[in-house]
């Protein structure tokens, strides 16, 4: 960078051995703002979408996120009490003005017909609070202090150290509730998180059993979609078009036609149990069960999802010229040893495309297993959707859930980026 | 899992050096080759292949030189006849256990491993030690010389040094024959001519015999020993370099190989190898009969443009009136076209000697050759 860089009158170098255009501006600056117009029009090219997937996608699922963990009905329906017994140490029960706090709320509450919600937030965790407080509540005008002794007086209820404690754990306007709930987990009266009973476990066991359905149904695909996609590729294009169009049809179908045409083959009184029986393989009263259960779910979400899995490879495959194939054997190997050693490989960014459609979309299925998954064969996509029709604590626990369900997926993809390298996939 | 035999191959010979090694020979005997029941691609191909013989199969596209090969590699079924390698028929055996090195046109290598890999790849195959596959791969860089690019992939490497790798890769293992498939033709002019003269010196030194295909007649007068010209899956001719130029059997190689000056006319008298031949255009010459069916029959001349003289001594037997129509200058010599004998496509190639350049387009002139350097062949429709 020394003589021949400054003798150029295009770019000179300054004193730092900056290069710098012929008028003396920064090369980089230069090059930025000579690309500038450029790229400000690719912006408002992409902007609509971009409006369009802040609107639709990105806000709400922020909103998701935050509503799941938001906790605001004691903090802003009991302000007074809110801040009284933030000094409660939490042990024996809190002195009169928490009592004389609450009482104020009440008055307040029951003006706005507000109390109701805190009651039925709070009856959530200790059953009965509701009918305490609203009874209370309808009576707050007659009773006079000191309120500690009239609550209690007119409610046992108000003299429970648990629901006390409660009702301080609560005065937090961010909880984590919802998502331990979501594992199975809960607080137990003195505040600690714990497993909650095994009878009322569900969403660990939906989890689990989301996830290895769909690994399951994943495998599947790849089983019976390797060799499919294989042969597209390597048919004369006239046998091809017309495979591909055998693929692409169910594709092209209502998915709840197709579920459907699930159920009438697979049923008790289906056409395939029927023909068992015909042929003689298994007797009238020992027709398989292949519907409403796990074999329904994978099976209909193998076939739906299969196009998925076999246009990526596909795709792939049709680039790989045969001379590698050729070359392999020509050195020695055998064909199987070519087809794993060469050919494999090499569709590595096809399969990895393929595994990352269908077990995200899988992960996230609904329609089908809710049509053909009974009991044992649905999702947690489900258990959310059921959850979303409820109360208010029970949407945020379907949030909750979503949420969680959304996380999985991200770490699924990381770490598909970590192991294959998304940047290489190739999905069609 | 599988043991590979090279058919009567050389097992020891897995020096590469010069000495030990044998290459092998081939035959093709009453070869027929058809894709789809009704046309030959290739008819009747009979061929002997010495040990050790660098053999190009020319011919444009279309031919049948490449089905050759690849019925020869194994990777299309033989419709009929044999093929011998060594002397032992390999129609029923699979590419894998030929040991038939091949390189490929676009030269295949595996793009998801190293160089390095590349080559190693028909070793391991062969179940060598590691050692041994480490040792062997450094010498095939060497003999490429890119001894450094050992850890690139070949997506990282420029066209002629993939080529050079997969040279290396066809040879590592040490076959006795290898195959290629106009493996220069995705290379710039600069590069393949240098590439050719490479292949040619890896070949002298390594004694392998070589199968070449190619439809560039350059690439086949430069490298080979003996060239196979193909058409419509027949061979033409089969002779050396210097035979397919200098004495061309038909008119089809006549023209494929080199610059050709076509004369079409009637033969008018056969004596002694040599006929007697009225051109269309005008005028009577005299010919080497090669490809004459006799008195009356039509037939074209075939003259290479270097052969002709402008402007002959009287003494010259064939001289015809002609007319410059066009000069270009080429440095060390000079083209000239010229009609002759309403032939408005007659080439002279003039060396650029002292008085060359006082010729001018549209002057009349007068062209002669000498007897045996016009050689009389099959007839073809002039265009």
């Amino acid at each position: 960078m020394t003589d021949a860089t400054m003798d150029r009158p295009a770019a000179k170098a300054s004193d730092d051995g900056e290069l710098t255009t012929a008028d003396g501006t920064p090369l980089a600056v230069s090059l930025r703002r000579s690309h500038a117009q450029a790229r400000r029009r690719a912006f408002y090219l992409v902007l609509p979408l971009l409006a369009f997937l802040v609107i639709t996608f990105l806000v709400p699922i922020a909103t998701m996120m935050t509503r799941s963990v938001q906790n605001y009905e004691v903090a802003d329906y009991l302000p007074t009490t809110t801040a009284a017994i933030a000094d409660w140490d939490g042990t024996g029960l809190p002195d009169e003005a928490v009592y004389a706090a609450m009482a104020e709320d009440m008055v307040v509450g029951s003006e706005n017909r507000t109390i109701g919600r805190v009651a039925a937030r709070i009856n959530r965790e200790i059953p009965g609070v509701r009918s305490q407080m609203m009874g209370t509540a309808r009576d707050i005008d007659e009773m006079s202090p000191p309120w500690k002794e009239a609550l209690i007086a007119e409610d046992e209820g108000w003299a429970n150290e648990e629901f006390w404690r409660l009702v301080k754990r609560e005065t937090r306007t961010l909880t984590p509730i919802y998502y331990l709930l979501s594992f199975d987990f809960e607080y137990n009266s003195h505040g600690e998180i714990v497993e909650r009973p095994e009878e009322y476990q569900v969403y660990r066991l939906m989890f689990l059993r989301t996830a290895w359905m769909s690994l399951l149904i994943t495998t599947l695909c790849i089983v019976l979609g390797y060799p499919v996609a294989y042969m597209l590729a390597n048919l004369p294009l006239r046998y091809s078009n017309l495979l591909m169009i055998l693929v692409l049809l169910p594709f092209w179908t209502s998915l709840l036609v197709r579920t459907s045409a699930w159920i009438v083959l697979l049923q008790q009184q289906g056409v395939v149990n029927d023909m068992l029986v015909w042929a003689g393989v298994i007797a009238d009263d020992g027709r398989f069960r292949m519907i409403y259960n796990q074999i329904g779910t994978i099976v209909a979400m193998t076939h739906i999802l299969l196009p998925f899995m076999i246009l990526p490879l596909y795709s792939v495959m049709k680039t790989i010229p045969k001379s590698y194939m050729r070359a392999a054997r020509s050195m020695g190997a055998s064909p199987l040893r070519s087809f794993v050693s060469v050919y494999m490989p090499l569709t590595v960014p096809g399969l990895a495309a393929g595994v990352l459609l269908v077990f995200i979309l899988a992960i996230g299925y609904y329609i089908t297993p809710a049509l053909v998954g009974g009991d044992t064969g649905i999702f947690i996509s489900n258990l959310i959707a059921r959850a979303m029709q409820g109360s208010t604590a029970e949407l945020k626990l379907a949030l909750a859930l979503s949420t969680i369900l959304l996380v999985a997926v991200l770490i699924f993809y990381w770490l598909f980026n970590k192991l294959v390298g998304v940047d290489r996939l190739k999905f069609g | 899992m599988l043991t590979i035999e090279i058919p009567g191959g050389n097992q020891s010979a897995y020096g590469m050096s010069e000495s030990d090694h044998v290459g092998a020979s081939v035959a093709f005997d009453g070869v027929q080759k058809s894709y789809d029941g009704k046309t030959l691609v290739v008819r009747d191909l009979n061929l002997e292949i010495e040990p050790g013989e660098f053999v190009t199969m020319l011919g444009p596209s279309g031919s049948g030189k490449t089905t050759v090969l690849m019925m020869l590699a194994g990777f299309e079924p033989v419709t009929h006849g044999e093929i011998r390698l060594d002397g032992n028929p390999i129609n029923a055996l699979p590419p894998e256990k030929r040991g038939i090195g091949m390189v490929f046109q676009n030269y295949a290598l595996f793009p998801h491993m190293t160089v390095e890999e590349n080559l190693a790849f028909p070793l391991k195959v062969r179940r060598m030690s590691r050692g041994d596959i480490a040792k062997r791969v450094k010498r095939a860089l060497k003999m490429v010389e890119m001894p450094e690019f050992g850890s690139r992939r070949p997506g990282q490497l420029s066209g002629g040094q993939q080529q050079r790798v997969a040279v290396a890769r066809a040879l590592v293992f040490e076959p006795n024959l290898v195959l290629m498939d106009e493996p220069l033709g995705a290379l710039d002019k600069q590069l393949r001519e240098q590439m050719q003269y490479e292949i040619k010196h890896i070949h002298d030194n390594l004694g392998v015999t070589v199968v070449y295909v190619t439809h560039d007649q350059t690439e086949a007068l430069t490298m080979s020993d003996r060239v196979a010209v193909f058409k419509d899956g027949i061979i033409q001719q089969l002779s050396t370099p210097s035979d397919l130029y200098e004495h061309p059997q038909n008119s089809f190689v006549a023209q494929f190989i080199g610059e050709n000056n076509k004369l079409s006319g009637k033969v008018s008298e056969v004596t002694n190898g040599q006929c007697r031949v009225d051109i269309d255009g005008g005028g009577s010459v005299t010919a080497a009969a090669i490809n004459v069916e006799g008195k009356g029959a039509r037939t074209t001349l075939s003259l290479r443009p270097e052969r002709v003289e402008l402007n002959p001594a009287d003494d010259c037997p064939n001289v015809l009136d002609g007319k410059i129509d066009e000069m270009i200058y080429l440095g060390d010599h000079i083209r000239i076209r010229l009609t002759v004998a309403d032939n408005d496509e007659f080439i002279v190639k003039v060396p650029n000697k002292t008085g060359s350049l006082d010729l001018k387009a549209g002057a009349a002139t007068r062209v002669g050759w000498r007897t045996d350097d016009c050689r009389a062949l099959d007839p073809v429709d002039q265009a």
